[in-house]
């Protein structure tokens, strides 16, 4: 690997706990709760009627004709990748855009257009079926309509890896910089599956919490009592730069992404391999591909969905990956307010470590009311501060078929 | 049986919808494609929402014809008639 130095010089989200990024940082660090009850008439016979809704709705914000055009998780990625290009200052002075890249990961796809439409099909035939149906639902749609946005021609991507995407995305633009595909990578994640197919068929995983009750209460990462993840949606996207680029342009640096870890559990399709060994392998390699130790790590950001075996195994994962030097390390999972955002989940956890290292504050993991006697890490169940000098921190992503993705970023 | 106005006010209501044009710039001689922002696929909502506010078919090898509102306007008020 070249010694291309890629840093991140711009944010952007939509998310449950905010339209923006501003408002999404200023909920976290509160612990709040983005999590509410389905009361929607579609939501009632299922088991698990809560979800993490985003707070702003995209029609509010986008132009009401390009809106129509594109799947909700499109929408969720314009608005993030429009936030995140002005925040890093390329709305006012475009850079080369020939040089300029996407990768907007999605878990599912355009699930929203397709149901819409095959129900469309059912009940009043082929000819009431959309013809933007095919360029809203294919997976690559909201990378397409980030580059049609900004006219970013260099390589369009979308990788998808289930709940791991958005860190692959991530990795991906790092690549594309380190191999001079690109000086600017518009980088993200966008998932919009809040809809009664998806949650019933998650629910029929029973991977979902089924705190029907309490939403606010139901993302509980490593609690004794965490019954399933809640099912959350947005996007995410940050604007990866190389360094020289971004120096000479002058623009604001948040952090360094210092390197990537990507591997495959080869161990079962839907469960997390029990002793962590690839979520393990995919830290260590993120460290290694950074040229950073143990030591160096101040905050991981967690996968930690709130199930019963992913929590533990990530926990396992860590302590191995770390050679048990984890005293020193301030954990978090942000999921316990946003939900899991699947394909999104990644670029918006990347963002909160990204800021948690900017700022020097992490947010807390909320609804950790007594912690599973299996769990060895410092877990912030309040925000935390995080030294001065030179720290580095870890963001796990970890989706279906085994896919393990961790991104080390140092501070800038 | 709708009056010519009728349809162009009723076409203009659905490119609005489609592409945002303003229902007022939608008059007879403008060009889906090069006044009114109407691309191919956009073109294939306006015919199916118009199929449906109008009461006629638009087969799919006639809407090539249909360069301008007023070619539109004149196949329907056609079609309703037959």
């Amino acid at each position: 690997m070249s010694s291309t130095t890629v840093v991140v010089t711009g944010l952007g989200a939509t998310s449950p706990l905010g339209g923006d990024v501003t408002s999404t940082w200023a909920a976290m660090l509160a612990g709040r709760s983005g999590v509410r009850a389905l009361t929607e008439e579609w939501a009632a016979d299922l088991p698990a009627r809560i979800a993490a809704t985003v707070a702003v709705e995209p029609t509010e914000v986008l132009d009401r004709v390009k809106a129509r055009r594109m799947d909700r998780s499109g929408q969720f990625a314009l608005i993030a990748a429009l936030e995140a290009w002005s925040d890093a200052g390329l709305a006012d002075e475009a850079p080369d855009l020939d040089r300029v890249g996407v990768a907007i990961a999605s878990g599912i796809g355009g699930i929203q257009t397709l149901l819409a439409n095959y129900d469309l099909l059912l009940e009043k035939g082929p000819r009431r079926v959309s013809p933007l149906t095919i360029p809203m639902l294919m997976p690559n749609s909201p990378a397409a309509n980030v580059s049609l946005a900004l006219g970013a021609r260099a390589g369009v991507h979308t990788p998808v890896s289930a709940c791991a995407s958005g860190n692959e995305a991530i990795a991906h633009g790092v690549d594309m910089i380190r191999l001079g595909r690109a000086d600017v990578v518009v980088v993200g994640g966008t998932e919009a599956a809040v809809l009664r197919f998806p949650m019933a068929a998650f629910g029929q995983m029973m991977a979902l919490s089924r705190r029907n009750d309490e939403p606010e209460q139901a993302s509980r990462p490593w609690d004794v009592d965490r019954d399933g993840f809640v099912l959350g949606e947005g996007g995410a996207v940050l604007v990866l730069e190389s360094a020289e680029h971004a120096r000479g342009r002058g623009a604001r640096i948040y952090a360094e992404v210092a390197g990537a870890g990507v591997t495959a559990d080869a161990h079962d399709i839907a469960q997390p391999e029990p002793e962590g060994r690839g979520a393990a392998r995919a830290m260590q390699l993120a460290l290694t591909e950074s040229d950073l130790s143990a030591r160096d790590i101040a905050h991981i950001n967690a996968h930690a969905t709130s199930t019963p075996q992913g929590d533990i195994a990530e926990c396992i994962a860590i302590g191995k990956a770390l050679g048990g030097e984890t005293d020193h390390v301030v954990v978090t999972s942000t999921k316990s307010m946003t939900g899991h955002l699947l394909g999104g989940a990644g670029a918006l956890e990347s963002m909160a470590t990204i800021l948690a290292l900017h700022h020097r504050t992490v947010p807390p993991t909320i609804n950790l009311d007594n912690p599973d006697p299996e769990v060895d890490l410092d877990i912030a169940i309040k925000q935390r501060d995080l030294p001065p000098g030179d720290i580095a921190a870890l963001n796990n992503s970890f989706g279906f078929g085994g896919h393990n993705v961790a991104i080390a970023f140092r501070s800038a | 049986m709708a009056s010519t106005e009728e349809i162009r006010s009723g076409l203009a209501d659905i490119v609005n919808e489609v592409a945002g044009i303003p229902a007022d710039d939608v008059q007879l001689d403008k060009s889906f494609t090069d006044d009114l922002d109407v691309d191919s696929l956009s073109m294939v909502e306006v015919v199916v929402a118009a199929e449906e506010k109008f009461g006629v078919k638009i087969p799919d090898d006639e809407v090539k014809n249909l360069k301008t509102v007023g070619d539109a306007v004149a196949y329907i008020e056609n079609a309703q008639g037959s």
